[in-house]
């Protein structure tokens, strides 16, 4: 059995598909490109695909990682070219690797964000990200299906912009709970009330990977398996 | 200037996008599915807009929009894009922001587009239909559209009594619509060559003259003192006195859909359907399907063969459905599984087909759509409980048929089986209702001794009758809401009073309201269009969803509506017709003789059955005849499908893995 890594975008219109409606669409994708794909056991078994810290539905993002795993040794590049031959419009492969270590929650530290909130005063949005950077913390609410709940936005803010489209621009740390650009949004909003009007926000996640010392984002598919004999799990990679 | 396209709207999706970020299930709005069309305006001289009038969920998998959305595609020079029902949600801000309904190819304006068809399979969508008009732009009143909305087009089994939406629609389409959207389209793109010669009326005019297009503002009604109609008559010179219905002969030679849309949003089917046969003559008495679709024209095993491979591959998906109105009745269904079950084994694609009759399941069949990984539901149509009153609906099954069905299942693993019935039928008394219940209970008996398992469970679906158009039963009175809950009522009661057995067996209703409001509009003249209109007017819409369906509005919308013009809601659906009393639909011609239909009608009241004319003399229902056609059946004589390997696999051409 192989096990491959990848990254993919989520883009344009697929920007509104859920998690769920994704991962429908890629194991159909994976069928349709004929790729062997591994399957658990059980009664039901299941191709194995494992999926972490995606997109929430509406959010574009550049940056999307899975794991799957494969009955033949196959080309990466070739899988990569077979699936985005497959896959509905605004999905698309970026890089397929070897491997599936470190584990994806591991290097996933951090994701950069754009909050596009239309058509907006830039100073608006300057004056409400220095109050948010001034904050020690900021209180948001966010609906569950466990009902309303309440947290602080604050910590996982590393940094905020205005970029020159006049889009925020924010790195988050992934934290528990995991704060979302809506959230950071949310938070803006409880600074600034009325900022951006009734819209909602369109996000798109720039990138996400290790959080490396110097307080840029990495590439997760560059961090070595501190594992190489593909032996036991270990501890992760630094 | 001799050309008049219209020239390419701006697309929409900049300006939906921050809307469709606020609203649920938003992928359902935007298109970009596998398969789906985006071709360039220019590209095409005649734009379609297909429409079902619900949400993606329910409209998406709907076969004929599969079909005519390929068929349309191909010709080139026209195009189709596909538009739903918009969820309140988002109703409300496109209402806001000034938005109107688009498509979900390229998010253009619906009212930009040349002809918009809507397919209606349901009368409980007739709300909808006028919301996304207004939502479009379009004005509701055909008589109100001008040169910058498209042709209203409507086909699907509603089209067979099109007349409570008469004056909502420009054009209806009765039957098979794969060389229906051809021939209109062709017209529409002559006129629009041509310059738009006469305007709006004059392509109007030209459909019409066809007697293959039905455009009702040239068709007068006139009612007699007893609110019966008393005429319906052409208003122009040209227009013919009926409309005759399309009938595809040969479906080898149309093999669609060869490549469906696969749904991003979740939908509720999601399989590859292949239709192995159209029609059915099986009479059922009730049944419009079976009567509007004659004759029985069978696909042969070969095409089956390669649509389903061709389908699968270009969709992924990993059920396959063998669709038709009975499907274990095409004469080679036993090849045809068993086929496709040997070449599927392993490879987790499973093969279902659609509620079956009981007598012609088996045992083979059984084993065959058990192969290939997961086993889907055995569901069976006895439709009602007793001999009697399965003899007044002319479904020609004895309980022994159903005995040997259910034991076959049984003894091929199935632990479950659901059944459909109905009630409100006539001459049906409570002693029907106790039938269904001993049924259940023999059903149950005998899947616990074949098996020697008490985990058996037989679930009952039993909805109230709702009489249609060219139909039999076109002539009865309805049961109302009152008495169809009362036999549910019986039935609960006797399954519940059924000790051993009464929770092996689910009992799954729907009440008799809704019933009654699609009685009405399938049986309504042009009349009844004004209480659809009223009851849109105060917010009616989504009436196929039980959280929408409000009873009370179209109770009172249709005494407001139809009093002053000294009918009411009963008049449509609980008081029976006379033999030449004129029906709404007689100038709509699907090719029935009415005599033989009235014949029909008195043999099940007096419960005298009639075969099946595919194995039988014929029984003169006229369609063949009428429309030059007869029965296209096997068996073929073909035995083997085409092998299908699979795509070669792609090794690493380096080194191996580590």
């Amino acid at each position: 059995m192989q096990r491959l890594r990848l990254s993919y975008s989520k883009l344009g219109v697929a920007r509104f598909a859920s998690h769920r409606d994704f991962s429908r669409a890629f194991e159909r994708a994976l069928r349709r490109a004929g790729i062997p794909m591994a399957y658990s056991s059980g009664f039901s078994p299941h191709p194995r695909i494992s999926y972490a810290n995606s997109a929430p539905t509406s959010a574009a993002s550049y940056a999307e990682y899975a794991d799957i795993a494969v009955l033949e040794v196959l080309d990466p590049d070739q899988v990569r070219d077979d699936l985005n031959a497959a896959l509905p419009t605004g999905f698309r492969v970026l890089r397929v690797v070897e491997g599936h270590r470190p584990a994806l929650a591991d290097v996933l530290q951090a994701s950069d964000w754009v909050i596009d909130l239309g058509a907006v005063d830039r100073q608006d949005l300057e004056s409400a990200i220095r109050a948010l950077i001034a904050a020690e913390s900021v209180e948001v609410s966010r609906a569950t299906r466990k009902g309303e709940r309440v947290f602080d936005a604050r910590p996982a803010v590393r940094s905020a912009q205005v970029d020159e489209e006049g889009h925020v621009r924010v790195r988050v740390t992934h934290g528990t709970p995991l704060v979302r650009p809506d959230d950071v949004l949310a938070a803006l909003r409880r600074l600034r009330p009325g900022l951006g009007g009734e819209h909602p926000g369109l996000f798109t996640r720039l990138r996400q990977g290790p959080l490396r010392s110097d307080g840029s984002i990495g590439d997760p598919l560059d961090v070595p398996d501190a594992t190489a004999d593909g032996g036991t799990r270990t501890t992760r990679a630094e | 200037m001799t050309e008049q396209l219209r020239p390419a709207p701006a697309g929409l999706l900049d300006e939906l996008s921050p809307l469709l970020a606020r609203v649920s299930t938003p992928v359902q709005y935007v298109g970009g599915e596998i398969n789906a069309q985006t071709r360039a305006w220019e590209d095409a001289q005649v734009h379609w807009v297909l429409m079902y009038p619900d949400t993606y969920g329910v409209g998406q998998p709907n076969q004929g929009l599969a079909i005519l959305y390929e068929v349309i595609n191909e010709l080139g020079w026209a195009s189709a894009e596909r538009s739903f029902s918009v969820w309140p949600d988002l109703e409300e801000l496109m209402r806001a922001h000034g938005l109107p309904q688009f498509t979900l190819e390229s998010h253009r304006p619906v009212r930009a587009y040349d002809v918009l068809g809507i397919s209606l399979s349901t009368e409980l969508g007739y709300t909808n239909l006028l919301n996304a008009l207004d939502l479009a732009g379009i004005p509701i009143h055909s008589a109100e559209r001008t040169m910058d909305d498209p042709i209203v087009l409507i086909g699907g089994h509603c089209a067979f009594n099109p007349e409570p939406i008469a004056d909502f629609v420009d054009v209806v389409v009765l039957g098979d619509g794969e060389e229906a959207v051809i021939e209109l389209s062709r017209i529409v793109r002559e006129w629009r060559l041509a310059g738009c010669p006469g305007g709006r009326d004059q392509v109007l005019e030209t459909l019409a003259a066809t007697g293959m297009f039905y455009v009702p503002r040239f068709y007068a009604v006139e009612y007699g003192p007893d609110g019966a109609i008393a005429r319906i008559s052409p208003t122009r010179r040209g227009v013919p006195t009926t409309v005759g219905r399309w009938v595809l002969t040969d479906l080898d030679e149309w093999p669609y859909p060869k490549a469906p849309i696969v749904p991003l949003a979740e939908t509720i089917h999601e399989r590859y359907s292949a239709e192995i046969f159209r029609g059915c003559t099986r009479g059922c008495r009730f049944c419009q399907a079976g009567m509007i679709t004659r004759p029985v024209r069978e696909r042969s095993l070969a095409t089956i063969g390669a649509m389903v491979d061709a389908g699968l591959r270009a969709t992924g998906l990993e059920e396959v459905g063998l669709l038709s109105l009975s499907s274990a009745d095409h004469t080679e269904i036993n090849e045809i599984t068993h086929q496709l079950a040997d070449r599927y084994e392993g490879g987790n694609v499973s093969l279902s087909i659609p509620s079956t009759r009981v007598d012609a399941f088996n045992v083979d069949l059984a084993r065959e759509l058990s192969r290939g990984g997961r086993r889907s539901g055995l569901t069976i149509a006895p439709e009602a409980g007793s001999e009697r009153m399965r003899a007044v609906i002319n479904k020609n099954v004895s309980e022994d048929d159903l005995m040997s069905t259910v034991t076959a299942a049984f003894s091929q693993g199935w632990r479950s089986v659901k059944m459909y019935f109905m009630c409100g039928l006539p001459t049906e008394t409570d002693e029907d209702m106790l039938a269904i219940a001993r049924l259940a209970h023999r059903v149950v008996e005998t899947g616990r001794e074949i098996t020697g398992r008490r985990d058996i469970s037989c679930t009952i679906s039993i909805g109230g009758f709702v009489p249609k158009a060219h139909t039999p039963f076109q002539w009865a009175e309805q049961a109302d809401p009152e008495l169809i809950d009362h036999r549910i009522g019986v039935l609960r009661e006797a399954v519940r009073a059924d000790k051993g057995f009464s929770r092996a067996i689910t009992i799954r209703w729907s009440d008799g309201e809704p019933g009654q409001v699609e009685g009405l509009l399938a049986r309504g003249d042009r009349r009844v269009g004004r209480v659809i209109e009223a009851v849109w007017l105060d917010g009616g819409r989504f009436d196929g969803w039980r959280e929408h369906f409000d009873y009370q509005r179209w109770v009172d919308c249709a005494i407001i509506e139809l009093e002053p013009l000294g009918v009411d809601m009963a008049w449509y659906t609980t008081r029976p017709r006379a033999e030449h009393e004129v029906l709404p639909w007689d100038h709509l011609d699907s090719g029935l003789d009415r005599t033989w239909l009235w014949q029909e009608y008195l043999a099940g009241c007096a419960a005298q059955q009639i075969a099946d004319c595919r194995w039988d003399d014929c029984k003169d229902c006229g369609v063949c005849p009428r429309f030059g056609v007869d029965i296209e059946m096997g068996p073929s004589g073909t035995t083997l499908l085409p092998l299908a390997p699979l795509p070669p696999r792609r090794k690493k051409t380096g080194a191996s893995a580590a």
